[in-house]
């Protein structure tokens, strides 16, 4: 079991450009089910994707792959065509907004949207669009979705990840990736992993992502990674509090950052002394979430909150 | 994206936004001949004479040169003496500002130099309210936030007497409704032709903070005059990085020597870095990731010299202009790398990282860590480019331990 992909994942690609195109590739390396891709001038080609299988990926798999992608005018028709169930955006800054939009109005079930740089004031007229419509969005800004060794969509590398007991959601994408590869290591593994992003206004939230674990039966507990900006974390602390029973562990990014300061993300900023690290941590703690010192102590902390919970 | 002062007004009375006459000066001679038609213009013998710098708190701030001046003046003289005594006082004025270091809550000790002064009419003001549109991030909203305590941060309003402030939520789809300002204007306390403009006012600045993609607009404060019209007394706006695309009339605005050139520097070369007060220079992937590795410096107990996040699209040029950025800030002691590829790939990281030591040598003690994406490449190019001074590292706190140790 596995929360938004799985095996039976069908993947729409919005965005074949350089970036696209390397990532589409592993995805498919890894085993994902890539069945359409669109264009805006580009319909009614084929767009061939071949190379050696990724054997960290979908079992029983090995040797080299080969896999025609049809290219569509617009989303409807992809989905009307291929029957595809989730999207994964990488169209540049300016016009994914739209793309979000239209695979929303096609009814895709899960969007996610890798873009980085997409204007606020866009994502709030996202967000808006996607009341009372049925698509979940993940994202933007963020490493995408995994379920190890049954679907990969995003950038993510995929070697580091093992099939296992712990859900991850993270702000950050190379933070989430320090995650896995502890969790890798210390033999607990994923059951899938979140990036929601590193935007100010995003579609998945942590309580969301935090809900769709509690209610997996395969997940046993949940990673969460944070950093500074906004109240998400404070959220997430108390619906930890209120609704979660598996057992929680965190970490918070930037304790040393300076206030006022966009530490990259844009979403990652101290305003108004608000939304520091240290308010983050002690909200989680609070809830009864084991919160790791540094990043190189998720493993541990993960562990720490499995054994707490009589889990190990 | 920061404006100064006057640009931020510059762009609300294009917008039909009601805020004082004023002229700025970027010299004593500019100055002096802005207060005659100031005067006349609004019939107030009274000007004000604002220190333009992107810092706030510039009222209350001190020039370092001139302990005793504030970066806003409101000059009276002309009030007994006539036009010829403001003139004679704003001359004063600008030749102790002009050039001088003022310093402010937001600017740090060190202040910054004024190259610009912004001279207004004087406003007959009858009350001080306040005004922002910001982004609601739990709701993925724009709000406008209105409080009757204005002059005083909001801040300190939302400590104190959070009751004072209004709040109204704008649904995107339609923008701010004539309901929401009217709402907003009576809790106010805004009445008759004041409320008609305040109305006008609140409905004009939402629009304005939408269509120019804002990142924070804030009028602070906003007044109320004796004459009944509502107007901006200061403002104080800055946009939003991602939608700089589409606002092309905003470039022009951008005054660079506002910002860190190293940060200006970076910018050119898409990668976003910031300068800290440490020793020890970060070269990371991932904004969370560079984050961490400077907490993760500090508990090792070593001071991170600053953030620098290259990106997901940096390429092989990207990444060596990072290191040489690290590498002229003479507080450097030694650079720590640490990747985890994802979107980013370890050999252009390693490549990056190698052409730049060929290029400029490694005066400091270099520490690698690489993981993820394409890493066994980006290993095989550190351990094939024979550079003397480098170590490897097999994860962060292994990194970060190293480099700390190296430049004790």
């Amino acid at each position: 079991m596995s929360v938004l992909v799985d095996r039976d994942t069908r993947l729409l690609v919005q965005g074949l450009g350089g970036a696209g195109k390397f990532h589409v590739d592993r995805s498919i390396a890894y085993g994902t089910q890539v069945v359409a891709a669109t264009h805006p001038t580009r319909a009614g080609e084929v767009e061939t994707f071949e190379g050696d299988v990724d054997t960290s990926g979908v079992p029983g798999r090995e040797g080299r792959y080969r896999v025609d992608v049809p290219i569509f005018a617009t989303v409807r028709e992809a989905v009307a065509a291929t029957r595809a169930n989730a999207s994964v955006v990488f169209v540049p800054p300016p016009f994914a907004a739209d793309a979000i939009m239209e695979a929303a109005d096609a009814g895709v079930p899960l969007i996610v949207v890798i873009t980085e740089g997409i204007p606020i004031q866009d994502m709030v007229r996202v967000k808006r669009y996607l009341e009372g419509r049925p698509s979940r969005l993940v994202g933007p800004n963020c490493p995408g979705v995994i379920t190890p060794h049954e679907c990969r969509i995003g950038i993510m590398p995929g070697y580091i990840h093992e099939a296992g007991r712990i859900g991850v959601v993270s702000r950050s994408g190379t933070l989430t990736y320090e995650a896995v590869k502890q969790l890798t290591d210390v033999g607990l593994g994923q059951t899938t992993a979140i990036g929601i992003g590193g935007d100010p206004v995003n579609g998945t939230s942590f309580v969301e992502a935090l809900a769709m674990f509690e209610a997996d039966p395969a997940t046993e507990g949940v990673i969460m990674i944070g950093e500074i900006g906004g109240s998400a974390e404070e959220e997430a602390a108390a619906w930890i509090a209120s609704s979660m029973t598996k057992p929680v562990a965190a970490f918070i990014a930037g304790t040393t950052a300076p206030p006022g300061k966009r530490m990259g993300h844009a979403g990652a900023i101290i305003s108004g002394g608000m939304g520091t690290a240290s308010e983050k941590i002690a909200a989680l703690r609070e809830a009864g979430a084991i919160v790791a010192e540094t990043p190189s102590d998720m493993g541990d902390a993960v562990l720490e909150a499995m054994r707490a919970a009589g889990r190990l | 994206m920061k404006i100064h002062e006057y640009q931020a007004k510059d762009l609300l009375r294009e917008r039909g936004i009601s805020v004082p006459v004023g002229r700025v000066a970027t010299d004593p001679d500019e100055a002096v001949r802005a207060v005659r038609p100031l005067i006349e213009a609004s019939g107030i013998p009274v000007v004000v004479v604002k220190a333009q710098i992107h810092a706030g708190g510039r009222g209350k701030g001190r020039f370092l040169e001139h302990p005793d001046l504030g970066g806003v003046t409101v000059v009276t003289d002309g009030v007994e003496g006539g036009v010829e005594a403001a003139e004679a006082a704003v001359r004063s004025l600008a030749e102790r500002m002009l050039g001088s270091t003022l310093v402010t809550l937001q600017t740090g000790p060190e202040g910054k130099q004024v190259g610009r002064l912004y001279v207004e009419a004087g406003i007959a003001i009858e009350r001080e309210l306040y005004l922002s549109i910001v982004l609601d991030r739990a709701l993925g909203r724009n709000v406008v936030m209105a409080s009757t305590e204005g002059g005083t941060e909001i801040e300190e309003v939302a400590e104190h007497t959070p009751e004072k402030i209004f709040r109204a939520i704008i649904d995107p789809a339609v923008g701010l409704l004539p309901f929401q300002a009217h709402a907003l204007a009576w809790q106010l306390g805004l009445r008759g032709d004041a409320a008609k403009a305040g109305r006008r006012f609140l409905a004009a600045v939402a629009d304005a903070a939408i269509a120019l993609d804002t990142d924070m607009l804030e009028i602070n404060p906003l007044v109320v005059t004796k004459g009944g019209d509502v107007m901006a007394l200061d403002a104080k706006v800055s946009f939003d990085k991602n939608a700089l695309f589409r606002q092309g009339a905003l470039a022009p605005l951008r005054d660079l020597s506002e910002e860190d050139p190293a940060e200006v520097e970076a910018a050119t070369y898409d990668l976003s870095f910031i300068k800290l007060d440490g020793t020890i220079g970060c070269l990371v992937n991932g904004a969370g990731l560079a984050m961490a590795t400077m907490d993760t410096i500090k508990q090792e107990g070593g001071e991170p010299a600053n953030f620098l996040d290259v990106g997901g699209g940096a390429t092989t040029e990207n990444v060596t202009a990072a290191f040489k950025i690290i590498m002229k800030d003479p507080s450097v002691r030694g650079i720590f790398v640490n990747i985890f590829g994802g979107i980013m790939k370890c050999d252009t990281i390693a490549n990056g990282v190698v052409q730049a030591v060929k290029d400029v040598g490694l005066q400091v003690p270099l520490v690698v860590r690489l993981e993820g994406t394409n890493v066994e490449v980006g290993r095989s190019i550190i351990e094939g480019s024979g550079l003397a001074g480098l170590e490897s590292a097999s994860s962060m706190r292994d990194g970060a331990r190293k480099i700390v140790e190296l430049t004790a």
